[in-house]
């Protein structure tokens, strides 16, 4: 995919601003904790162990390839015959920095169902021969193994090409383990594992993109798309479902909890009967409802939206939106609770003798004490939205079916899987990265829970 | 009751120890070096109280512990032996230990209320033990409750067998924890602090009760405490803890006459002295700074779905008193009483129901949130628990601090840190720990800090609300000469909140002793302490434990 970097017109979405800011933040945030010895303690506990390292690293290139994949352009289409030469237009496809890196990969679409690295189609078709006869058989994939001369070179071919793109994903591997290794000379963590995770990563990535434009590594699927540029894409989705629900819900559930726990009286009246009100009401149901409304304003408004992909970006902050909303009140219940326990201890009681404003005792005694509840929350949900979304696509609630996403991928396979012979490799593409996504997430939570969980701490001090 | 006869028949071997604990030494897992306890020895005699006494963190707990093989997984016991009728409990098995413990080996600890289960009924409980490790009936084993409870002393043992623990108080719930570990017939019983947080008329009564029982039942009682005033009441025998070691061992008399070590010495010279007084005037003299007039706080009892007030909690009742400049007023009284409400009274922390606080000649009780605040700096407290009375979040630097930032006393961040380096200095800690977390510090250095951060801003009054309660003997003597001090050198006043009789002699110039929301005597301290005119002072100067003779 060549391009002039003069000629595209960047493309903007919400999604993109909100999890380009949210990195900033992100980092502003930890650039505050530094000064914080005993948060700083904690984290380094958390880094110390290589479980830590390890999960750390994959969710970091999960993240990084989320956020490669958050910048959006357009190309300019070549001028036609008769067409004004100031003017440009410009495709209608929206394409992200990610889609370079991965090269033709998106782009090689055949007819149909294929296996993985097959060269056939994986059903047969009438074909007529050199001689004018019909027959039926598999007919060759078009884009796959197209670079062979002889079909009879495919085994090599493999194995050459694989050896090629590991090479070149250990070298760039190799790269960033040397910046890594010159920035950390001296500190204690377990950065050997660390790089390994990266050498690994960096070598599979390699194989994955340098095969994915040679051939169908995860086959493709009934329309002839790559499954396995399908599940690299799913992965700004996954990524940022979990990130801005989480974001959206936050705000909601600490202000409204720590409100109620500090003042009490109506204030706690009125947030109690808020939370008990929504989680009375089936979460689906409310998921559902909003989306569909908020589908029905989309298709009714098109002048808002430019290309197709900012409609389907639309409907996706509104899922991030209805899933933060629907999400507070678990949080918001422990924060209440927290906040009615520490509002009675005597530092606080203290700070009130000293005659320190609410919002003061709120920001400095109350919000750090209860800050171990606020992470523990954010890791834990973070992988529970993931599966999340994949259930609401599969009901059909979820995403929009045009964007990438797992959810959609396990939707298409629900027929594929009932099928003879059966087609499974959409399903174990969405599968394989979803579950290693949620598995270092999950991980990362229990280490990032034992070493900000106060009760651990008590119980590890024994 | 034909029990007790077969227990004469024994005791002709009463001397020999019933249960005796050899050379017994444990470390921290890991660190074989780190020894807890090291060489502990001792004996449990037949009817003999024997008391082991140390400060916290001296090892009294793990011992009783390691006897029972209860330690938790990161103590280890590297050597000694536990002789129980002949037998090493170190080397039988884990169910010969079950026999052992509950029935042969009884155990009480400190917080009665949480070894109870809340939501059983208390015959219920006797009962488990019971079914358990005897053959009775039902109807014998309600009759074995009802005598147990009797034995104790828990009046009207009929009905209470069907009440839950939290409708008993706290002395109660200490002798319902008793029963149960009478119910076996054991021969040893270890009581872990049994009466620490218990009021000081109900730890007499409870201290009484285990002395009897040892007496009645010829059990060996193995007493854990910090309190010598305890100790003197009840023991016969005294070995005293001193990391990890027992450095002595005696009879009481002997020990309280002659103590050996220099550590026993300390121990007892910490009591307070109780026949050397604060010089005070009559305290009318005084121009008074704060004077609480008929002070009455209510709080509302709600009732059914509306939330209708259907009754007060009248936790202060009209109570007035005055405090002059320089002058230490100490508030006694039990838990319960309305000591604490009417110290937040006069913080303006909880709203009056009625009565007027008035404080330098200005009345504050109906400021506003906004109008109090020039009024904070002069007035401040300081808490009792000095493991919660500071944000672990924050360095010690910026809990001093916050009172001057808030209080807007308009300096600089440079003369702050200068001021509050020379306030811990003044509070005998070194300037460097400013930059330190509360974790970091014992128990009194935190409320060396706590007193630091109330002076920081120049009060004329402080609020101490039971500041030594949570503290050893001897940091706690070392806690109240700090005050005294800065009292004379400050001239700051004190309202001392407290139920511990024994430490206001020499504080407080005088005392207003306090019942049920009302003071029911008031006056100079050597006045109310050596001729006490209401029954219920003369009731709590009973209760306090004694050590000296």
């Amino acid at each position: 995919m060549d391009i002039d970097i003069f000629s595209v017109k960047p493309v903007i979405l919400w999604t993109d601003i909100m999890i380009w800011l949210l990195v900033i933040s992100a980092s502003a945030f930890l650039l505050m904790l530094r000064q914080n010895p005993e948060a700083r303690a904690q984290w380094r506990q958390v880094f110390s162990s290589r479980l830590g390292m390890v999960t750390f690293v994959i969710i970091l290139s999960y993240i990084a390839l989320a956020l490669v994949d958050s910048l959006h352009f357009r190309k300019a289409l070549p001028p036609v015959e008769g067409q004004n030469s100031s003017t440009v237009y410009y495709s209608n496809t929206v394409h992200s920095v990610l889609d370079l890196a991965l090269g033709e990969m998106g782009e090689l679409k055949e007819r149909s169902y294929s296996a993985p690295l097959s060269l056939k189609s994986f059903t047969k078709e009438n074909m007529i021969d050199a001689s004018g006869e019909p027959y039926r058989d598999y007919p060759d994939l078009q884009h796959a193994g197209s670079h062979l001369n002889d079909p009879a070179d495919y085994n090599t071919d493999l194995l050459l090409q694989s050896a090629t793109g590991m090479g070149k994903g250990l070298i760039v591997g190799l790269i960033l383990c040397t910046l890594l290794k010159m920035s950390t000379r001296r500190s204690t963590f377990p950065w050997g594992a660390a790089m390994a995770t990266i050498l690994v990563i960096a070598m599979v990535l390699g194989w994955l993109i340098h095969m994915g434009n040679l051939y169908h590594v995860l086959g493709t699927d009934r329309a002839g798309n790559d499954a396995l540029y399908a599940s690299i894409k799913g992965i700004r989705t996954g990524v940022l479902i979990g990130t801005l629900a989480t974001l959206i819900m936050m705000p909601i559930a600490i202000t409204l909890g720590i409100f109620a726990g500090y003042f009490r009286g109506w204030v706690d009246d009125v947030v109690q009967y808020l939370y008990t009100t929504l989680s009375s009401i089936p979460g689906i149901l409310l998921i559902a409802a909003a989306i569909l409304q908020f589908q029905v304003f989309i298709d009714l408004n098109p002048g808002y939206f430019e290309v197709g992909l900012e409609k389907a970006d639309a409907r996706f902050l509104g899922l991030c939106f209805i899933l933060g909303i629907t999400s507070w009140a678990g949080l918001c219940r422990l924060l209440r609770a927290e906040t009615l326990k520490i509002s009675q201890l005597p530092y606080v009681q203290a700070a009130h003798a000293f005659g320190v404003s609410h919002i003061r005792v709120i920001s400095r005694h109350i919000l750090p004490n209860v800050m171990h509840i606020i992470l523990i929350t954010f890791v834990l949900d973070f992988s529970g939205l993931i599966l999340a979304e994949a259930v609401l696509s599969y009901i059909g609630v979820g995403v929009d079916s045009t964007m990438p996403s797992w959810g959609n991928m396990i939707n298409l396979a629900r027929s594929e899987l009932s099928q003879d012979p059966v087609v499974w490799w959409n399903l174990i593409g969405a599968f394989f990265f979803m579950f290693t996504l949620v598995l270092s997430a999950n991980l990362f939570s229990d280490l990032v829970n034992d070493a900000f969980n106060p009760k651990n701490r008590q119980e590890r001090a024994v | 009751m034909n029990r007790n006869s077969s227990k004469k028949q024994t005791q002709k071997s009463a001397q020999a120890p019933v249960l005796s604990v050899r050379n017994l030494t444990v470390c921290v897992n890991n660190h074989q070096q780190t020894h807890i306890l090291k060489k502990v020895s001792f004996d449990l005699k037949h009817g003999e109280v024997f008391a082991l006494v140390g400060e916290s963190g001296s090892g009294k707990s793990v011992t009783s512990l390691a006897m029972m093989r209860l330690l938790s997984d990161a103590l280890h016991i590297l050597d000694g032996e536990v002789i129980f009728e002949n037998n090493d409990l170190f080397c039988a098995t884990e169910q010969e230990m079950t026999a052992v413990r509950g029935n042969r080996v009884a155990m009480i600890f400190q917080e009665a209320l949480t070894s109870l289960n809340p939501v059983q009924k208390i015959g219920t409980q006797i009962d488990e033990t019971l079914r358990l490790h005897s053959d009775l009936n039902n109807k014998d084993r309600i009759k074995r409750i009802i005598e147990l409870l009797e034995e104790v002393g828990l009046p009207n043992p009929e009905t209470r067998i069907d009440w839950y623990p939290h409708q008993l108080s706290g002395g109660q719930q200490q002798r319902v924890m008793i029963a149960m570990a009478l119910a076996c017939e054991p021969d040893v019983l270890i009581a872990d602090e049994p009466t620490t947080a218990l009021d000081v008329t109900i730890q007499k009564q409870v201290l009484d009760l285990i002395r009897g029982l040892a007496q009645s039942r010829q059990l060996a009682v193995l007493l854990i405490t910090h309190d010598m005033g305890v100790v003197r009441q009840t023991a016969q025998r005294v070995g005293v803890m001193y990391q990890g070691e027992i450095i002595e061992e005696n009879s009481c008399e002997e020990f309280f006459r002659n103590p050996q070590k220099k550590y026993s010495r300390r121990l007892i010279a910490s009591l307070p002295d109780h026949n050397h007084f604060q010089n005070s005037s009559d305290g009318t003299a005084l121009e008074p700074l704060l004077s609480v007039e008929n002070l009455k706080v209510h709080f509302p009892q709600r009732k059914g779905i509306l939330q209708r007030i259907h009754d007060w909690t009248r936790a202060v009742d009209g109570i007035s008193l005055s405090i002059g400049r320089g002058e230490t007023l100490a508030l006694v009284g039990e838990s319960g009483c309305g000591k604490t409400t009417t110290g937040r009274a006069i913080l303006n922390l909880d709203r009056l129901t009625s009565g007027r606080i008035t404080f330098a000649g200005e009345t504050i009780n109906t400021l506003s949130h906004r109008a109090m605040q020039p009024l904070r700096r002069r007035i401040q407290v300081i808490f009792q628990d000095p493991y919660s009375s500071m944000n672990p979040r924050m360095t010690v630097l910026r809990i001093i601090e916050e009172g001057m930032i808030s209080l807007k006393l308009g300096l600089t961040p440079e003369q702050r840190e200068e001021r509050v380096i020379a306030l811990l200095k003044r509070v005998h800690l070194e300037p460097e720990h400013r930059h330190r977390y509360p974790h970091e510090f014992s128990g009194g250095q935190r409320q060396r800090i706590s007193i630091a951060r109330a002076l920081a801003v120049n009060p004329e009054l402080i609020v101490c609300d039971e500041p030594t309660s949570a503290l050893d003997v001897s940091t706690r003597a070392e806690v109240l000469k700090l005050l005294q001090e800065l009292q004379q050198d400050l001239g700051v006043s004190y309202l001392f909140i407290t139920h511990d009789l024994s430490i206001i002699p020499q504080l407080a110039h005088r005392v207003a002793v306090m019942k049920d929301g009302k003071i029911v005597e008031t006056g100079a301290t050597k006045k109310v302490l050596k001729e006490p005119h209401h029954s219920y002072t003369q009731e709590l100067l009973n209760a306090v434990p004694h050590a000296r003779i």
